[in-house]
C-alpha cells in the first residue's frame, strides 16, 4: 500500500501536480467552457462533486470485488459504466429534489461523464495503490486542483475580453492556448516541493 | 471467465438501479402547455417546449435543432419554466430577461406552464413543395425556384421567411422568400453556399429538379410596412438581396407609390447578381433607383459604379430625412454599421428595421 500522508497528496494534487496544468488532462472543457466566470464555478462545483463520488463508489468495487476475484482486466469497462450511471442517476436525483441547484450546476453534469480526469482518477487511484482515506484526500484535491486552473482561466478571459485588443487570428482557442501555457509556467514554481509516488 | 462474469453482474445491478430510479424519481405526469392564454395542449412532461411545439405542428423556428447555439426559438415564458440558464444567457438581452422570453429548446416541461408565442407562428404551416428550377447567379449562389404543392398557396408578407426542411434530418434552415407576395403558388430562395453549411452544401450539390420537399413558414418580423408612406432606403449585401427583391417586386406592382433606393454591396463584378432586372425596374420607374457598389473592383470589371464599402456609400450619397425607413438585410457587422450610418442621418431608430444572418 501506499504510505503517502492524505494531506499532502491534497495540496500536491492541487498545486504541485494540478492535472490541468501539470498533466494537461481535462482539456476539453477547460477549453471551451472558460469564457465566464460564472459558468467556470459551476464546472468546477460539478466536477469536485462526480470526481469524489464516483471514486468513493468505484474504490469499494474495485478492491473488495474485482481484485479478490481477478478480474482487473474489466476494470476500464466497469470504471466507465460506473462513472456513466452515476451521473445519470445523480443528475435525476438533482433534478427531483434539488431543484435550485439544477441550473446552477446540474446542467453541467451530462458534460462530466464523459471528461478524462473523472477516469484519471480513478486510474491513478488503482496505479498508485491509494487505500480509501487517501483516494477521497486525492479525488478532492485533484478535482479542486482542475476547479482551480478553469476558474483562473475564465476570470483572466473575462478580463481580456474588457481591455485587451487580441490579434484576429488568435481569438478563442488560440489565445486559450498560451494562457493556458502560462499558467502552466507559473503552476512549474511549485514543481519539486513535493515528490508523489 | 469469473471477469465476464463479474462484469455482467455489476451491469444488471446498474441497469436495475437506473430503471428503478427513472421510475420514482422522472414522473412528471400530464403537464399542460397554455399558449397565448387560449391553446392547451396536454403532454407527457419531461421533454423541452421546442419538440412539444414541433409534436403539435406549431413552428416556432429553430435553426440549430435545439442546441442553443442560434438562439431562434425565443418564447415568452408567462410561469412554470424555472429561472435562465446560462446556455440562454448569450441570446437573451436583460430587458427580455425580465419579460421571461426563453430559448423554447432549453425550457424542460416539468409542470403547467404558460407561453407568449407570436400569433403570426400559429399560422405558420408545413408546405410540400417541388424544385422548378435552379441557377446559378453567382459561383457561390443559387436561385432556386419552388412550387408548392401541399398546401398549394401560401401568404406571406414580402420580406419574411420560410425554414427549409433538409431531407432525411429533422434539420431546419431559415432562408427570405426572394419572390413577391401575388405569387402564391410559387416561392424563389437564393442560397449562398456556407463552407461546411449542411443545408446550404444540400441545396447546392445535391438538390436536382422535380426533388420534393419540405418547407414551414413565413416567419419573421422583417417585412414591408404597407400602411407608411416613408421613403424607402434599402441595404444589401450577399444574399440579402433575398427578401429585398421581394419588397421590390411587390412595391413594382403596386406602380411604386413610394420612393426608393436600394443599396447592393459586393466584392467585384463577378459578386453581383440580379442586376440587369433591377436597372430595368430602375428605368420603369423613376422613383426607383439602384445602387450597387464594389468594395473590390478587380480591373477587368472596367467598373463605373460606386465603389467602397457600402455603408461608405451610404454616408456618401444619402441626405438625411426623417421622412424615412430604412430596410437592411445581410451579414451582421454590415447591419451594425448601417445603422450607425443611417441614425447620424436622421433617419429613426424604430424605422430601420433589419434582418442579420
Amino acid at each position: 500500500m501506499n504510505t503517502t500522508n492524505p494531506l499532502i497528496l491534497l495540496i500536491a494534487t492541487i498545486f504541485t501536480h494540478n492535472i490541468a496544468l501539470v498533466y494537461i488532462l481535462g482539456m476539453c472543457p477547460f477549453i471551451v467552457i472558460s469564457k465566464n466566470f460564472k459558468t467556470a464555478l459551476g464546472m468546477g462545483a460539478a466536477i469536485i462533486f462526480v470526481v469524489t463520488l464516483t471514486a468513493i463508489i468505484n474504490w469499494p468495487i474495485y478492491w473488495l470485488i474485482l481484485v479478490p476475484a481477478h478480474a482487473e482486466i474489466v476494470s476500464y469497462l466497469i470504471f466507465i459504466i460506473v462513472i456513466a450511471a452515476t451521473v445519470q442517476l445523480l443528475e435525476m436525483l438533482i433534478e427531483k429534489f434539488f431543484p435550485p441547484l439544477q441550473s446552477s450546476f446540474g446542467i453541467f453534469l451530462p458534460l462530466i461523464t464523459v471528461n478524462c480526469i473523472v477516469l484519471a482518477v480513478l486510474l491513478f487511484m488503482v496505479l498508485r495503490k491509494y487505500d480509501f482515506i487517501q483516494t477521497i484526500f486525492y479525488s478532492v484535491g485533484t478535482s479542486a486542483g482542475w476547479a482551480l486552473a478553469i476558474i483562473i482561466m475564465a476570470a483572466i478571459k473575462e478580463k481580456m475580453m474588457l481591455v485587451s485588443d487580441i490579434p484576429k487570428g488568435l481569438r478563442g482557442a488560440g489565445i486559450t492556448m498560451i494562457i493556458a501555457g502560462l499558467l502552466a509556467f507559473a503552476f512549474m514554481g511549485f514543481a519539486g516541493m513535493i515528490t508523489l509516488q | 471467465m469469473t471477469a465476464i462474469l463479474i462484469m455482467n453482474v455489476i451491469l444488471v445491478v446498474i441497469a436495475i438501479l437506473l430503471v428503478i430510479a427513472e421510475k420514482y424519481l422522472v414522473t412528471y405526469g400530464d403537464c399542460r402547455i397554455t399558449i397565448n392564454k387560449e391553446k392547451i395542449l396536454t403532454v407527457n412532461g419531461g421533454d423541452n417546449l421546442l419538440s412539444y411545439f414541433a409534436q403539435n405542428k406549431i413552428f416556432v423556428p429553430s435553426a440549430c435543432g435545439g442546441k442553443a447555439t442560434c438562439g431562434y426559438c425565443k418564447v415568452e415564458v408567462l410561469s412554470g419554466g424555472g429561472s435562465i440558464l446560462p446556455t440562454e444567457e448569450v441570446f437573451i438581452s436583460a430587458k427580455d430577461r425580465l419579460k421571461g422570453v426563453r430559448l423554447a429548446c432549453q425550457v424542460k416541461v416539468k409542470n403547467d406552464i404558460e407561453v407568449l408565442i407570436s400569433p403570426e407562428l400559429l399560422s405558420a404551416q408545413e408546405y410540400k413543395a417541388a424544385v422548378v428550377k435552379i441557377l446559378d447567379l453567382t459561383s457561390d449562389i443559387k436561385h432556386v425556384f419552388l412550387k408548392l404543392e401541399e398546401p398549394s398557396s401560401i401568404s406571406f408578407k414580402p420580406g419574411q421567411y420560410v425554414q427549409f426542411k433538409i431531407p432525411e434530418t429533422d434539420e431546419f434552415r431559415a432562408y427570405s422568400v426572394a419572390s413577391q407576395p401575388s405569387q402564391n403558388n410559387t416561392i424563389d430562395l437564393v442560397v449562398r453556399l456556407v463552407p461546411n453549411g449542411m443545408c446550404s452544401s444540400y441545396i447546392h450539390e445535391v438538390l436536382d429538379i422535380n426533388d420534393k420537399i419540405a418547407l414551414t413558414g413565413p416567419f419573421g418580423d422583417f417585412y414591408l410596412r404597407e400602411d407608411s408612406d416613408k421613403d424607402i432606403i434599402c441595404i444589401g449585401g450577399g444574399c440579402g438581396m433575398a427578401p429585398i427583391r421581394s419588397i421590390l417586386l411587390h412595391l413594382k406592382e403596386k406602380n411604386m407609390p413610394r420612393k426608393v433606393t436600394y443599396f447592393f454591396g459586393a466584392r467585384s463584378k463577378k459578386d453581383l447578381f440580379f442586376t440587369e432586372e433591377l436597372f430595368k425596374l430602375s428605368k420603369e420607374f423613376p422613383n426607383f433607383k439602384y445602387v450597387p457598389a464594389l468594395s473590390e473592383p478587380k480591373p477587368q470589371d472596367s467598373w463605373r459604379g460606386e465603389t467602397g464599402l457600402i455603408t461608405q456609400v451610404v454616408e456618401r450619397t444619402v441626405i438625411g430625412n426623417a421622412h424615412t425607413e430604412a430596410y437592411l438585410c445581410g451579414p451582421p457587422p454590415m447591419i451594425d454599421a448601417s445603422i450607425a450610418v443611417l441614425t447620424k442621418k436622421g433617419i429613426e431608430e424604430i424605422y430601420i428595421y433589419y434582418d442579420k444572418f
